[in-house]
């Protein structure tokens, strides 16, 4: 009878093990307290010039025929002769497809081709419900959204140190949560432990590891190991920042899309080996007085990107960051009686970055006549496709490990 | 040293239950450990349960979904939602803080975990709560019987669509998560099976305004359906006995079970295997239940090392050392709670703010009755990141500034360490834990926040 192995011999190494393993390589002596707190810096980093990859997810399902507007197509203000925008309203690209008004600073990044749109991106047999869909999108099996996070699944097969990918806020959505591994959560740029510098110490102190502790209290203290771990390459990160600051630093979290995408501004500043970031932006669920509401969020998800990548210009360590958002699912092309939309399916996406070949869609843009039975859009790029492009090109990762089949990738990068 | 007999008992109980307090630990240790576990076997089912009676029934609004695209009558729903559903876990985790019957409370959490149902989808706290009675009155029965009740239960044919499910738009939801999940796992079905199963619950349907299950003939899907190698009319009755009594259930919930009380295994090892019998052709989940506790493995090493405590056992079981309820208010003497979650008056015995426990389990990454999705929670290193280990050492601070720690605080420094694993349940402290813990011998409400952040606490 042999059990299960709960948690892989990497990661028991490089956690649990990390002081013993740097003792071992005859690295330099520290105290282990400065091994656990990151004193060995990062251990890998990404091939040059890919990456960071940062992720923004739109809860509520965003509105896809609003952002990316078909505005020459006659049958889009038949669907929404309320909702619809005229021609002479969008912001044009071409193919008769122009950008929700709300979008200066995304097509100012069009137009300077480093913001290319997906078109149409969905998955079979949709789903309607928004914690399902989410759940589809996060962990990329769209059978019915169980299992670990797709970028879960990344870390369960590459990481070794907390900092590979950091989402933004007070919790870790699914996506970054794995099997064995996860991401760390992050309100700013720094980590805070409660108490005063005893009671620090004496928590250090419990999760050194020990030959009391194996198997998982070995991992419970390895947990606690990377948690320090992260606070120190943190620490470290913020006293060698050239402008020292801590944006949006509360309890709770950066309030906006725009403060949690500084926070990660920052960190790629200071040079983090972080692969992965993760930046939500919420309340896309416009079944009625879709107008205003959607194009607040539009204008907040606009000048986040703006002032991202207006930050980021000329900042070696971001030459490679792309930045790609996606929803739960797309909307109802036909408007209902409450100046809102239903639940739909696909739906566009941004990538956006130096390195993304943007001023151009890919994919083709979803038929208004040809709709399915419950009247929504029929998908034509597989959203595991748009994963495994980003997975090859700006992660490092093999994408069909991650993903566990093969999808074609885009030649968006 | 803790003998023996103690320590087992405390394992049992932290398994079965949501641990002991150590005056209870003092009590149960003096008899057998068969005695114990007949004890935890004998409230199972419609045993009373004298420590939670005071408990009131969780007060639910019952909020009607508005009609699409009123707005503010939107938002009030939803808010309702959110107040029903806190009520619901305040009543819950009183349950589970105060209950004489902890097996059943226990087994209850296991069904939550394993017919995953979220009041996200379903959005009626009243079948939430109706599912959850389900689990607690039929949950260690039969368990075809549980099975046939949980396909017709109103929560999860919302959660798992069976009531959109009608013979011109057949719906494989619930067949193809009955199979993979619940009754026989992965590999042991094939994709005719799903559709076969969907055709067979096409018809099923809810009413919420009766609480019943309706099964509507004209949208049922007569046709001969072959399933699971079996042809016939079947109907969704059929098709919950014939997943059942397929020869890969049994061992397939037995995994689950041992998984859940003991250390995760699949549904070929050997310890399976040894169960069967138990549950035997009439399924009896109090006879497997019995059967895992008198197991000779479920005292092994594999076993005391085998699960970490999920957030909501973590916290229903510190809450109960500590003495505090729901809302982390003193639980006065008779074992009575004060208030219940977000009422916040009541007692004033201090002026802290209200915190909800499972508002701090949502901190550690376990909403009750909002499981993630379908699949439910994971295991072990699920609950192992950076950040709940953080939130974990916060919250545990909170729970030891405001819980009684008198037994630890009351000794000299000297023998606090002790006094802490005695207090909570722990046979002892590791050396490393035990280094770390004398740093602050001096501050007992620190040092049992740190206690109870240990690997030696956190594992279950």
């Amino acid at each position: 009878m042999t059990r299960d192995v709960i948690f892989t011999r990497r990661r028991f190494l490089v956690g649990a093990g990390a002081a013993t393993a740097a003792l071992a390589t005859g690295a330099v002596l520290g105290h282990w307290t400065d091994v656990l707190s990151g004193a060995h810096g990062p251990s890998q980093t990404a091939s040059p010039g890919s990456g960071p990859l940062v992720l923004v997810t739109l809860y509520g399902g965003n509105d896809g025929l609003n952002t990316v507007i078909p505005y020459q197509d006659p049958n889009y203000l038949k669907l929404r002769p309320n909702l619809g925008y005229q021609p002479d309203q969008v912001l044009p690209l071409a193919d008769g497809l122009g950008f929700n008004p709300q979008l200066k600073g995304l097509h100012a990044l069009w137009g300077a081709g480093t913001l290319a749109v997906l078109r149409g991106v969905g998955y079979p047999n949709p789903v309607l419900s928004h914690f399902e869909g989410m759940d589809i999108w996060q962990t990329a099996n769209p059978t019915d959204g169980s299992g670990p996070g797709w970028l879960g699944k990344w870390l369960d097969e590459y990481s070794d140190d907390p900092m590979r990918a950091l989402s933004v806020g007070t919790t870790l959505p699914p996506v970054l949560r794995g099997e064995k591994s996860a991401a760390t959560a992050i309100t700013s740029t720094r980590l805070s432990l409660p108490g005063d510098a005893t009671l620090q110490g004496a928590y250090a102190a419990l999760q050194a590891p020990g030959s009391d502790r194996v198997g998982l209290a070995a991992a419970v203290a390895t947990s606690g190991a990377d948690l320090l771990n992260a606070k120190g390459q943190l620490d470290k990160l913020a006293a060698s920042a050239t402008t020292p600051s801590t944006p949006a630093g509360t309890a709770s979290g950066p309030a906006t899309l725009t403060e949690q995408m500084a926070v990660v501004a920052e960190l790629i500043k200071a040079g983090a080996p972080t692969q992965v970031y993760q930046v939500s932006l919420s309340s896309f669920d416009t079944h009625a007085g879709e107008k205003p509401n959607q194009e607040k969020l539009l204008a907040d998800l606009d000048s986040a990107f703006s002032s991202f990548f207006s930050g980021l210009k000329g900042v070696k360590a971001a030459q490679g960051v792309v930045v790609m958002t996606y929803s739960e699912f797309g909307r109802r092309p036909a408007e209902n009686a409450s100046g809102g939309t239903d639940h739909g399916t696909a739906a566009p996406l941004f990538v956006a970055g130096p390195k993304v070949k943007g001023g151009q869609f890919y994919g083709d843009e979803p038929s208004l006549t040809s709709l399915d039975p419950n009247g929504n859009l029929l998908h034509n790029i597989d959203f595991r496709s748009v994963y495994a492009t980003v997975l090859d090109k700006v992660v490092g990762a093999d994408p069909e490990k991650v993903l566990g089949g093969s999808f074609p990738t885009l030649p968006f990068i | 040293m803790v003998s023996q007999n103690r320590s087992d008992v405390a394992l049992l109980y932290r398994r079965a239950g949501f641990g002991l307090r150590s005056d209870e630990l003092d009590r149960l240790s003096t008899g057998s450990y068969e005695a114990a576990v007949d004890g935890l076997i004998a409230g199972l089912g419609g045993a009373a349960d004298p420590g939670s009676a005071h408990i009131p029934e969780p007060t639910l609004t019952l909020p009607v979904r508005p009609k699409k695209g009123d707005l503010t009558a939107l938002k009030a729903f939803n808010k309702a939602i959110t107040a029903d559903t806190q009520s619901l876990q305040a009543w819950w985790m009183n349950k589970m803080i105060t209950t004489s019957t902890p097996l059943r409370e226990r087994l209850t959490l296991f069904w939550h975990g394993h017919f995953a149902t979220a009041v996200s989808k379903v959005r009626y706290p009243k079948l939430m709560y109706l599912q959850n009675q389900l689990f607690r009155t039929a949950g260690s029965g039969s368990f075809e019987t549980l099975m046939q009740a949980v396909a017709k239960d109103g929560a999860m044919m919302v959660w798992l669509d069976t009531i959109t499910d009608k013979k011109a738009h057949p719906n494989e939801n619930f067949g193809r998560e009955m199979m993979e999940l619940f009754t026989l796992g992965l590999g042991n079905y094939t994709q005719n099976d799903v559709v076969a199963a969907g055709e067979g619950f096409t018809g099923w349907t809810y009413n919420t305004t009766a609480d019943r299950y309706v099964f509507q003939r004209a949208q049922h899907d007569y046709a001969t359906k072959t399933y699971l190698g079996q042809t016939g009319d079947w109907n969704g009755n059929d098709i919950v006995s014939i997943a059942v009594t397929n020869p890969a259930s049994p061992r397939f919930v037995l995994s689950k079970l041992w998984s859940h009380f003991a250390y995760p295994v699949s549904p070929a090892e050997q310890v399976v295997t040894d169960l069967l019998d138990a549950y035997g052709t009439g399924m009896s989940v109090s006879a497997a239940l019995k059967a895992i506790f008198l197991h000779p493995d479920f005292r092994s090493d594999t076993t005391r090392s085998g699960l970490v405590k999920q957030p909501v056992e973590y916290l229903a079981g510190a809450a109960r050392t500590l003495g505090l309820d729901s809302t982390l208010q003193p639980l006065s003497s008779s074992g009575t709670t004060q208030g219940t979650a977000g009422a916040g008056t009541a007692g004033g015995k201090t002026k802290v703010k209200p915190v909800a426990l499972s508002a701090l389990a949502t901190t550690l990454g376990q909403t009750l009755f909002n499981p993630p999705n379908v699949g439910g929670w994971g295991q072990n290193t699920y609950w192992l990141d950076t950040v709940t280990a953080l939130r974990r050492f916060e919250v545990a601070l909170i729970l030891a500034e405001r819980g009684d720690i008198s037994p630890v605080s009351s000794v000299p420094s000297a023998e606090r360490l002790d006094a802490a694993a005695n207090f909570l349940g722990v046979d002892g402290w590791g050396l490393t834990t035990r280094s770390a813990l004398a740093q602050v011998a001096d501050r007992p409400s620190e040092l049992v926040a740190l206690a109870l952040s240990s690997p030696e606490y956190v594992i279950a």
